[in-house]
């Protein structure tokens, strides 16, 4: 008995976070998958009834405005975040003597909750005694930015937040990639007189085109699974105009009583993620066997 | 780091060099004013009165100081009905993230040397079955885990939301340990069961001693994800037991009388204070796992 044991004691560590996994991850996708095929409402019901709940979500307006959302917030928070971090990074590349001390600034907010970012933002950004009040303090009488109470425009509220949040750690990222670039080939490029943006553009970034992939994944990745910065910030209003997939699907299962709307949300998004994800898991598994 | 850095190309006069410098600084120093602004704000708005705030604008600095905010932040600021301050929530934050975080890590320990060094036919499907793990959006698993917690009467408390944190922490503290103990030679292993030591005794002798630096980036990194979380505690709390990010949510969101900015700014900024104050002291670890648990996740 002792001897059995002694040789599958891996296999029993491994055991019960083996079930969780089983049971927690794939079981509860299972589950949420097959609620999402039902005329679940307020308790889940379990005879099948095909795609209707994707019909409805197809169908309602709230949805609509959330898919918009995430597309023009994932666009505008991926790019200007990567941009700016890039940017970042390479300006504080150039033997900057305080560059701990700087870095140590550009990275905090990423410690923060979302919760709390949201909070201060929706301070900063209310019109009436936030930077509205106070440019129109300077004299401005007639500057206006009501972002935050405008259906228009509130959606960029949390594209500013997002980006302030998360931008120092993409720039943490890329100036890992800058200093792993090959130091032998910069010089030998100084030699030739190349000048320095050149160097960048041709040799520097070029280079670091799975650091861009990786930034990518990991932003895409917030972006979907943003939710606390928004109800912070905006509880997806006015109205719903900044509700995005995650604050849809809150809704539908806490709050409206509506959970087979509430599953086939939360697998739209889990496809949506595992659009961008799977093809990249797989091709760092490939490229790790090959 | 090494100190590599591209230096201008030498056509350029000695004062465009110097004024390029300056400029780089100047650049450099903004965005750090970009950075600090909101926390900047922050602080000053929960040191200022009602009546200063209302006056006064958002940048300027208190003319007054007053810790007034943040008495009340802590100990009478109303969440809905109630109205003890942030203070029941921070408690109920430190008892969900302690046990949570080191249970996660304990066990992620264990998987992670299993996985690493003592592999059998499956232990890889196994870890790749996790790191899938580590990618869901949360929202997929909410409805079953709510139902869940009900019917094992543990829904709406504190022991509920620890479960649901080590659940979905063993992914990240896996992989962490995983890359670790990969890089430890499986000679090692090897050599100590021929001298007879057993699983258990070759991880606390031979892997524990060396794991400091891994442990402190696992924990850094679990407790700043559930200090920080809303999604869980949002959906699996209830009146008592919620966390401080949802307690912060609600006083901020509450309609009842007047708005408090300057309670509401305390009361963030105590929420914010132990994963800032962790960041502070422990930077580099932070960063190592934010890099690791995004590049390698």
């Amino acid at each position: 008995m002792s001897k059995w044991l002694e040789d599958h004691l891996p296999k029993v560590v491994l055991a019960p976070s083996f079930i969780a996994v089983l049971v927690f991850v794939y079981g509860f996708i299972a589950w949420t998958a097959w609620v999402s095929l039902t005329r679940s409402k307020l308790l889940p019901k379990y005879e099948i009834h095909g795609f209707i709940q994707y019909d409805r979500l197809f169908a309602a307006p709230r949805w609509d405005v959330a898919m918009n959302n995430l597309f023009i917030f994932g666009a505008l928070f991926i790019v200007i975040s990567m941009v700016l971090g890039l940017l970042l990074a390479i300006l504080l590349d150039q033997n900057i003597r305080t560059e701990g001390a700087i870095r140590t600034i550009y990275l905090y907010p990423m410690a923060l909750s979302m919760i709390v970012t949201g909070t201060a933002w929706k301070w900063i950004l209310n019109p009436g005694l936030g930077v509205e009040a106070t440019v129109r303090g300077w004299g401005f009488e007639n500057f206006t930015f009501d972002w935050l109470v405008n259906p228009d425009m509130a959606i960029y509220t949390i594209v500013i937040a997002a980006i302030w949040q998360s931008s120092g750690f993409v720039m943490a990222l890329f100036l890992a990639g800058l200093r792993s670039v090959d130091t032998e080939i910069i010089r030998a490029a100084q030699v030739d007189g190349i000048p320095t943006w050149r160097v960048y553009t041709a040799i520097i970034i070029p280079s670091m085109a799975p650091i861009f992939l990786s930034a990518f994944i990991v932003l895409s990745h917030l972006a979907i699974k943003s939710f606390d910065l928004v109800i912070a910030l905006t509880g997806g209003g006015p109205g719903f105009a900044s509700d995005l997939p995650a604050t849809y699907m809150y809704a539908m299962a806490f709050s409206r009583g509506d959970i087979g709307q509430a599953a086939s949300s939360a697998m739209i998004m889990m496809a949506v993620v595992f659009a961008i994800v799977v093809p990249y898991l797989y091709s760092e598994l490939r490229a790790k066997n090959d | 780091m090494t100190d590599v850095t591209i230096h201008p190309a030498r056509s350029q006069s000695r004062l465009g060099k110097i004024a390029l410098r300056w400029l780089l600084y100047i650049i450099l120093g903004l965005f750090a004013l970009y950075y600090l602004m909101p926390l900047f704000v922050m602080v000053t708005t929960s040191l200022k009165s009602l009546e200063e705030i209302r006056t006064g604008d958002l940048i300027s600095l208190p003319r007054v100081v007053t810790f007034e905010a943040w008495t009340t932040a802590w100990s009478t600021a109303c969440t809905g009905i109630q109205c003890e301050g942030v203070r029941p929530y921070f408690w109920n934050s430190v008892l969900i993230a302690v046990p949570a975080v080191l249970i996660s890590t304990l066990v992620g320990a264990l998987n992670g040397y299993v996985v690493a060094q003592w592999r059998f036919r499956g232990s890889n499907l196994f870890f790749a079955a996790m790191l899938f793990g580590c990618f869901i959006p949360f929202q997929v698993v909410l409805l079953p885990m709510a139902r869940l917690l009900g019917i094992m009467g543990i829904a709406g408390t504190i022991p509920g939301l620890i479960f649901v944190h080590v659940i979905y922490g063993l992914g990240f503290t896996t992989l962490f340990f995983r890359n670790y103990y990969v890089s430890i030679p499986s000679e090692l292993t090897k050599a100590a069961k021929v001298d007879g030591a057993g699983f258990f005794r070759i991880f606390w002798s031979i892997f524990l001693p060396l794991s400091l630096p891994i442990i402190v980036v696992t924990v850094i990194w679990q407790f700043t994800q559930i200090w920080n979380d809303f999604l869980f505690g949002v959906s699996f709390s209830q009146a008592g037991t919620q966390p401080i990010t949802v307690a912060l949510n609600n006083i901020v969101n509450s309609t009842t009388g007047v708005k408090e900015y300057n309670v509401d700014m305390a009361t963030a900024i105590i929420a914010a204070l132990p994963t800032l104050l962790v960041y502070v002291v422990a930077g580099k670890y932070f960063i190592r796992g934010l890099t690791a648990g995004s590049v390698k996740g």
